[in-house]
């Protein structure tokens, strides 16, 4: 999910399947991964009761079209309206996407100002939305995003999904010379099940050297610091964001055979440095 | 054509069913051999599956399929299915269609899915395909009306709504389409299996269109819940309406002493006053939708008419027999908000009109001839209350010479009726003498009686006829 998407590479789709195919998903495989004691820095698990918006102390929105669809010819307009985002009394911050005709609104909250951080655990557990044309993502920019902007700023996607593939999601990084349709990726699938019907945990585990991406402490994907063909970027504060996108240049456009409403159901977020 | 072809389907009129083993499809017999996996997945890969057996339903061209070597799925598999639609008037039949079954069944239960490939020679909607075609009780047919194929190859998916009930399952596959436009063509299916994906996701099932409906009803009434539906989102994202048969349902009556439900959802309200929700699962999933029967217990029927048929033209009633009537409730738009919910209680039917505001019963073909005739009778039935100031108009129509509405010779009168001969709760018999509807100056041709005066209740009108 990059603020300034390019993609116009047609075969991005492939190259992720093929990715997928030779990399396999086994959830079963033993990992053994490094012992490591993460401690609770900022957290919001939304228990308020239904209809809350989203806790002024930790949330902030983006609204609106954005420009040229938040860079990527999305048709949403973002709202902060309780019809978009609100706690459902259940523990969740629910985002909805609605069709009302040919327009679109959804909701788009971030920490932008309240809550950065460098390095850590990010995590968040949720269900997705589904069909084709709906983009939820899970991310993060770096906030020099303001004074730099996109792509020097940094982008880590922890998650993002197209809703004709609910099986699939991507872990992504944006920096400079490789960004938009170029990035550095990694689409992890679920076998015989979607992303939209159970609740998933996704997580990045970033420190000075590598970003590590997680999707139910399953370790899919470890971008080191010489893994990127540009300047490696993550060793500032970054804040998180999350939303449903309608269309656009990574999902494509909703059809008549897309469901709406669409719901992404967040759990809990947290986020740990290391102890 | 298609609809012809539905319902001649759905039901499974034997006549012509033409058991064509192998015909065309160099099977040995060997092939059919008892099945040794009752689970068995596989319909058709590149053959029939062993113990399958396809017969062409009554009144399709009986050799439209043919197991095709040449065109198969990405040229992968062997064989492929053909099927061969014909144009439209082709002696050898109306359509396509036949089912593929077994002898004995499998259990298929392990599965959520059947899957295939499918391509056509042209951009068409084949008009059903599915399975649970076992030429027999049709109890968990299951289908995709309009299934749309293109020139590509693609691959479809039929959701099982319930594969719990599916442990003995014979029919595999089936189909039907007829000419698109009047013109055939050809389709080909392969690699037809069930499968286990775990993406076929968010069903919903529906009885009455998902609404929670409500009725007044009366011990004896027997109503079938209809409206059954379910949608699955296909592994692509989209939604897929699936056709369901009532056996998929688990239907609940939370007062069987008011009403109860079969397994196939015939409600009959058996006792009351009291009231009685109906509600479905289907394999453990709540079903949208409800039937709220509020018994007011035993029905009080209308007075059984005496007169002689001799000096009776009925409109509506049981004890005589009724003229043509075009229609008993016009649904005239668009100020009209009456919808009917006629029931029989015993033998003995009921006009229910609810929601009620006005109405309008039309008998204009042939009109009615009321020359020899002196009154109107009807008996009605408000089962609310009746609030101060209440009306109900009862308006007589006459089309005139012409015969026809308007053309400047109908004629109509409109009688009122108050308190106290409104009354809830019990048969209000009303009779009209012709002599006292001055504004209809002729009865030669009767069309029309309009009921007015609605207050958005309900109310029963029973044994409507004119008589000397």
């Amino acid at each position: 999910m990059s603020m300034y998407h390019k993609i116009g590479t047609p075969g991005l789709l492939g190259i992720a399947l093929l990715a997928f195919a030779l990399s396999g998903c086994q959830p079963d495989e033993v990992q053994k991964l490094d012992d490591r004691s993460w401690q609770l820095t900022w957290s919001d698990e939304f228990n308020e009761p239904a209809g809350t918006a989203p806790n002024a102390a930790n949330w902030t929105y983006d609204l609106g079209n954005g420009q040229n669809g938040w860079g990527n010819q999305e048709l949403q307009s973002y709202t902060n309206s309780p019809n978009n985002i609100a706690t459902d009394g259940e523990g969740n911050m629910v985002i909805t996407a609605i069709r009302s005709g040919n327009s679109f609104t959804s909701a788009r909250i971030k920490t932008q100002g309240l809550f950065t951080q460098q390095y850590g655990r990010f995590e968040a557990r949720l269900k997705t939305p589904y069909g084709p044309g709906i983009w939820p993502a899970f991310w993060m920019l770096g906030e020099s995003v303001a004074t730099e902007g996109w792509p020097l700023c940094g982008e880590i996607d922890i998650m993002e999904l197209r809703g004709q593939q609910p099986h699939l999601i991507n872990g992504t990084i944006h920096g400079p010379g490789y960004s938009g349709g170029n990035p550095i990726t990694k689409v992890f699938a679920l076998t015989n099940a979607r992303f939209d019907t159970d609740y998933h945990l996704f997580a990045v585990e970033w420190d000075a050297d590598k970003i590590d991406f997680f999707v139910d402490d399953f370790l899919y994907q470890r971008i080191e610091r010489g893994d990127v063909p540009g300047e490696w970027v993550y060793d500032q504060p970054f804040f998180m964001i999350f939303n449903i996108a309608v269309g656009g240049n990574y999902v494509g456009f909703p059809t008549d055979g897309t469901p709406f409403p669409q719901r992404m159901i967040i759990d809990y977020v947290r986020v740990y440095k290391a102890g | 054509m298609k609809n012809n072809i539905l319902s001649r389907l759905m039901m499974r009129i034997p006549l012509g069913i033409l058991l064509f083993l192998s015909l065309g499809c160099e099977r040995d017999l060997e092939d059919l051999s008892p099945v040794s996996t009752p689970t068995n997945p596989e319909v058709f890969i590149n053959s029939f599956s062993p113990g399958l057996i396809y017969a062409a339903f009554g009144g399709s061209v009986l050799t439209a399929f043919q197991v095709d070597n040449d065109v198969t799925y990405n040229n992968i598999s062997t064989a492929s299915m053909r099927f061969e639609v014909p144009d439209a008037g082709d002696p050898r039949g109306a359509y396509a269609g036949g089912t593929f079954f077994l002898e004995s069944g499998r259990d298929l239960s392990g599965y959520d899915v059947l899957t295939f490939w499918a391509k056509g020679s042209q951009a068409a909607n084949i008009d059903v395909v599915g399975f649970g075609n076992d030429l027999g009780a049709l109890e968990y047919v299951t289908t995709i009306t309009g299934l749309p194929v293109t020139t590509n190859w693609k691959k479809y998916y039929i959701p099982l709504p319930d594969p719990s009930r599916l442990t003995n399952e014979r029919g595999m596959f089936f189909y039907s389409e007829g000419p698109e436009n009047g013109r055939g063509y050809t389709f080909w299916i392969d690699e037809v299996k069930f499968e286990k994906l775990g993406t076929v996701a968010h069903p919903q099932f529906a009885i009455l269109n998902g609404e929670d409906q409500m009725e007044t009803s009366f011990v004896g009434v027997n109503k079938t819940i209809t409206g059954l539906s379910s949608i699955f989102n296909l592994p692509d994202g989209t939604n897929q309406v699936v056709n369901v048969t009532p056996a998929y349902f688990e239907f609940t009556s939370s007062n069987p002493a008011v009403a109860t439900v079969s397994s196939t959802g015939l409600v009959s309200v058996v006792g009351g006053p009291g009231t009685a929700k109906i509600t479905a699962t289907v394999g453990g999933v709540t079903v949208q939708g409800s039937l709220t029967i509020q018994s007011v217990g035993n029905f009080q029927p209308a007075p059984i008419p005496t007169r002689a048929a001799s000096r009776v033209i009925s409109i509506f009633s049981d004890t005589y027999p009724n003229v043509p009537v075009n229609y008993y409730n016009g649904y005239w738009q668009p100020w009209q908000t009456t919808v009917s919910n006629d029931f029989t209680v015993a033998g003995n039917s009921v006009l229910n009109y609810t929601i009620f505001n006005f109405v309008g019963i039309e008998f204009s073909s042939p009109t009615v001839n009321a020359n020899a005739m002196t009154h109107l009778h009807m008996d009605v039935f408000i089962p609310g209350s009746v609030a101060p100031g209440r009306e109900l108009r009862v308006i007589v129509v006459d089309f005139g010479p012409d015969g026809g509405f308007q053309g400047g010779d109908d004629t109509r009168h409109s009688t009122t009726f108050t308190a106290p001969t409104l009354v809830s709760g019990s048969w209000i018999s009303i009779d009209i003498p012709f002599a006292n509807m001055p504004n209809l100056t002729r009865r030669g041709n009767l069309a029309q009686i309009i009921l007015e005066g609605g207050d958005g209740g309900s109310i029963y009108a029973d044994n409507i006829y004119f008589y000397n």
